[in-house]
């Protein structure tokens, strides 16, 4: 595509779509966020449920390090 | 006007104010919320162009955002993050949605070109490319659409969209290449 042409292809849609401008939502939208939250508390990352199994299944392997692992916490 | 003791206290403010809600303080959420959502609406809006689903787009990535708390690096800033989530949100909603459905009605609401003079072909070109629109694959329609025509720059949209510079050129490149195309194919000669 020219450069002739993909100009004039972002004129014809910066004509096409209408600016958002500033624009802000109609409802308050507060409540419905309380609503969501409470719908789904928030989770654990699931990177702490990882770091959590990875200890578990290395305390079941080397049951051994746990008294020295406790020993440094 | 604002003096610049002012600012600099507003400034201290929102910084404890932001690590409190790294901290995961509700009360400093509700507080993010207020200040932020409103820029947040209005970049779902922009992608998404669609006020009801921005609406409940800007829920769902402030409810990621809450969840992600501890993930949010200060240094960052807080909108440039809550914007990458709220890309991230309008793209699995446009994803969702059938990729011929044509935008939202109003969604084009006129080709002013001096070219075309006719209503009948205003109204033709209009239709074709808010259907041609519509077809692109979303992760071109957005880069197409925010730094085409919102105008943004290439390093906010590629930091949204968690992608290179050169890749958004690349994507625009493509969407007003294929966007051509299937003009072209739909008979309207541009």
């Amino acid at each position: 595509m020219k450069e002739n042409d993909e100009n004039h292809m972002k004129h014809l849609l910066k004509h096409a779509l209408p600016p958002v401008g500033h624009a802000e939502p109609v409802r308050d939208l507060w409540p419905a966020m309380l609503r969501r939250m409470d719908e789904h508390p928030a989770a654990p990352p699931w990177l702490d449920w990882v770091l959590a199994c990875g200890v578990a299944i290395f305390a079941v392997v080397f049951p051994t390090v746990v008294p020295v692992f406790l020993y440094y916490l | 006007m604002a003096s610049g003791t002012e600012i600099g206290r507003a400034q201290a403010e929102e910084a404890a104010q932001l690590q409190s809600f790294r901290q995961g303080a509700p009360e400093a959420f509700e507080a993010v919320f207020h200040r932020h959502h409103g820029v947040v609406f209005r970049w779902i809006l922009r992608i998404v162009r669609d006020r009801g689903a921005a609406e409940d787009l800007t829920i769902e990535t402030f409810f990621r955002v809450y969840k992600a708390h501890a993930r949010f690096e200060p240094a960052r800033g807080f909108e440039p993050w809550a914007r990458t989530i709220a890309t991230r949100v309008a793209l699995d909603w446009m994803r969702s949605k059938h990729p011929e459905q044509p935008m939202a009605e109003g969604f084009f609401a006129a080709v002013s070109g001096r070219e075309y003079t006719d209503p009948a072909i205003l109204a033709e070109i209009r239709d074709k490319t808010a259907l041609a629109f519509g077809r692109l694959p979303p992760k071109l329609r957005i880069a197409a659409t925010l730094a085409v025509v919102e105008e943004l720059p290439h390093k906010e949209v590629a930091e949204a969209l968690g992608i290179s510079i050169a890749a958004v050129k690349v994507r625009v490149f493509r969407a007003l290449r294929r966007l051509r195309r299937d003009l072209e194919q739909m008979g309207i000669r541009l």
